[in-house]
């Protein structure tokens, strides 16, 4: 880590935005044009409505997961483990909820516990055992699934408890909770992170491991806390997405969310082999693949399509932010004007 | 020069001795386990995940990883299934089309890979989507297939007879030949030899001069074609074309690999390993169908569980080999 990117920090910290911020710019402007009530908002007993609020509230899970898989990528690791762990955390909810004297605290505080403790799981392997992220969350990935089938008895199980279904239906202040949330823990993670020197820690072991642990960092330590912390954002979309459809289905609950995740954090501009992280930017990438997916339905385009353009997409971005294809792009373009 | 050879065969004794522990088990546990049918089945119905997971053993030897390969079977099924029945097209003519458009497929992937500098998880991550995607713009739905060739060539006159009862299905065939096909590749080609040197450092086999660019699109192509064949064989294997197929195929597949001993770091693996941890995928399947009131969810915890007990014992190996190599 040299001084000059000390200096430039502030810089950076918006520079790094202008590609995601100006590929989701481009997909609204091309809705404006083309997609008819798209920009429309209304307001309909006191809760905003409209498809931007949609987008707000549906990218709600992705945000979530993106915020924990940011700090993961960060350290040069992955956590393919999130859906599952949102499958496990949803059933876990639904299953205390439904328990003879169900308390919604308990639920809450249940799930959660059990997120976190899959995620130290993850952390144990990756921080303490040296094993390769990939491999050690591909663990809870492939048996996550069949934990959450386990807990809810291979059952859909449904519930109806107002405060668990508010979660991810519920509006405060006209807009639904889900944002409020996933805004909250983005404040939660940013101050976190920027405000305190884990920040630096995460990104530090994710630069170069050798070097951070020469300067005293304790590399096994940061990358535990990490998976610990990507656990607990899972949790998180879990529950929204049980209290979404009101049930807990532990196979498609989160199903291919860790694709989108992962996606959102590098559409955000934070390199896969990690040692810088953007919160605001994953958010951003979580918005983008999420107004995607909307654009497409407004559009008519079948649901089982809609991977086509999504997989263009993640194409295009990473080759305008591969410093390879930048090279050669200029290249040619040198070559022809000579 | 202690021991280098054992070490390196200790992940492959070890997933020969949980098959066989595991055949042994539903053996004692079960009557007829232990049949002909059993182990004929056990082969033919993991013939379309024993291929993909051959080619994903090239992938991961040479250090990448490939997750598009449920999509390219699926797609590769939804294809043939069209081509044959709605447009006409000569069985054997669609299974190459399909073919060659897996190994084309496979070929982009790789070239973005290497040209463009793109981490092979995206890049094959982008794969799966838009193999998906065009598996259903195709055909929506399952589409089966009335075809004589697939309805009586492949499933009876292409099965060996084994004995008045059982014969073995094309399927376990396709499996077994490629196996044989692959094994020759890995270890009797200069193609073999290139992947295991990229995967060992690749920056080392650059210096040494070897073709890095060429094999490594020619790995991913390879991976693309075996997917393709996976495909084929899955249509063998179903008589139908599914876009919605095979969803977490890769999964099963990297969990064979890894399973079989391969490291997925790269540079260490064999096509065995690979072939004895899809039969032990199979096995778990084949026990818990026998015992009849587990749930299937099972299948997925015990394999997780035996992936995280392999990753353990190649770390002991690697730190065991590597202390070893210090104090000599």
């Amino acid at each position: 880590m040299t001084t000059e990117r000390f200096e430039n920090k502030r810089v950076r910290w918006w520079s790094s935005l202008v590609w995601p911020v100006s590929g989701l710019a481009l997909l609204l402007l091309f809705d404006l044009c083309f997609t008819d009530g798209f920009f429309k908002l209304e307001v309909r007993d006191g809760h905003l409505y409209g498809v931007l609020i949609d987008i707000l509230n549906h990218g709600s899970k992705v945000m979530l997961l993106a915020l924990g898989m940011a700090l993961v990528i960060a350290t040069g690791g992955v956590d393919l483990s999130v859906g599952a762990v949102m499958a496990i955390a949803g059933a876990v909810a639904a299953r205390l909820i439904n328990a003879a004297n169900p308390s919604f605290t308990v639920a809450i505080f249940g799930a959660l516990a059990v997120s976190i403790l899959a995620g130290s799981w993850n952390g144990l392997l990756v921080g303490a055992f040296q094993i390769q992220p990939i491999v050690a969350t591909l663990i809870l990935m492939v048996a996550g699934r069949g934990i959450a089938m386990l807990i809810t008895d291979g059952q859909i199980i449904t519930f109806t408890d107002p405060r668990l279904t508010y979660l991810g239906n519920g509006h405060l202040l006209g807009m639904p909770f889900p944002v409020w949330l996933s805004a909250a823990m983005l404040l939660f993670t940013a101050v976190l992170t920027r405000r305190t020197a884990l920040g630096l820690f995460i990104e530090s072991v994710g630069d170069n491991q050798a070097a951070s642990s020469y300067a005293g960092v304790n590399a096994a330590t940061v990358k535990f806390f990490v998976y610990v912390f990507s656990g607990f954002c899972a949790g998180l979309a879990g529950l929204v997405a049980a209290s979404n459809i009101k049930c807990a289905d532990s196979n498609h609950a989160g199903l291919f969310l860790e694709l989108d995740a992962i996606l959102a954090v590098v559409v955000g501009g934070t390199l896969l082999t990690g040692g810088r992280f953007y919160l605001v930017g994953a958010i951003v990438g979580a918005l983008f693949i999420q107004a995607l997916t909307t654009t497409m339905y407004m559009r008519n385009v079948s649901a089982d399509v809609a991977p086509v353009p999504k997989a263009l997409a993640i194409l295009i971005v990473c080759l305008l932010q591969s410093p390879a294809a930048r090279k050669r792009l200029s290249g040619l373009v040198k070559r022809r004007n000579t | 020069m202690r021991f280098p050879v054992a070490n390196r065969y200790v992940p492959l004794l070890a997933t020969a001795f949980v098959l066989a522990a595991l055949y042994g088990a539903g053996c004692i546990s079960f009557n007829n386990f232990s049949s002909l049918r059993v182990a004929v089945n056990l082969v033919g119905d993991n013939g379309f995940l024993g291929v993909a997971a051959i080619g994903a053993t090239f992938v991961i030897i040479s250090g990448g990883i490939d997750l598009s390969v449920g999509s390219v079977v699926a797609f590769t099924s939804i294809l043939i299934a069209s081509l044959v029945e709605d447009h006409g097209v000569k069985p054997l003519a669609a299974i190459a089309v399909a073919l060659m458009i897996g190994a084309l497929f496979g070929g982009a992937m790789g070239g973005l890979i290497q040209w463009f500098d793109l981490p092979p998880f995206l890049v094959t991550l982008a794969g799966m989507f838009l193999a998906r995607g065009v598996g259903f713009m195709i055909y929506p739905q399952s589409h089966g297939i009335q075809n004589d060739f697939f309805i009586q060539t492949v499933t009876d006159r292409l099965a060996v007879r084994l004995n008045d009862r059982v014969s073995f299905p094309f399927t376990g065939t396709c499996f077994v030949a490629v196996l044989v096909l692959g094994t020759f590749v890995a270890h009797y080609t200069r193609f073999g030899r290139y992947v295991y040197a990229l995967g060992g450092d690749e920056q080392s086999a650059r210096l040494m001069g070897l073709p890095v660019a060429r094999t490594k699109v020619f790995i991913y192509a390879l991976s693309g074609f075996c997917s393709a064949l996976a495909g084929v064989v899955y249509t063998f294997y179903t008589q139908s074309g599914d876009p919605a197929s095979c969803v977490g195929l890769e999964l099963d597949a990297i969990a064979a690999v890894v399973i079989g001993g391969t490291l997925l770091s790269g540079g260490v693996g064999f096509l065995a390993g690979t072939v004895m941890g899809v039969l032990i995928l199979g096995l778990i399947q084949t026990l818990i169908t026998f015992k009849g009131d587990l749930n299937s969810w099972w299948t997925r915890i015990v394999a997780g569980m035996l992936v995280f007990l392999f990753i353990l014992l190649q770390n002991l190996v690697s730190s065991a080999s590597k202390r070893l190599g210090a104090k000599s």
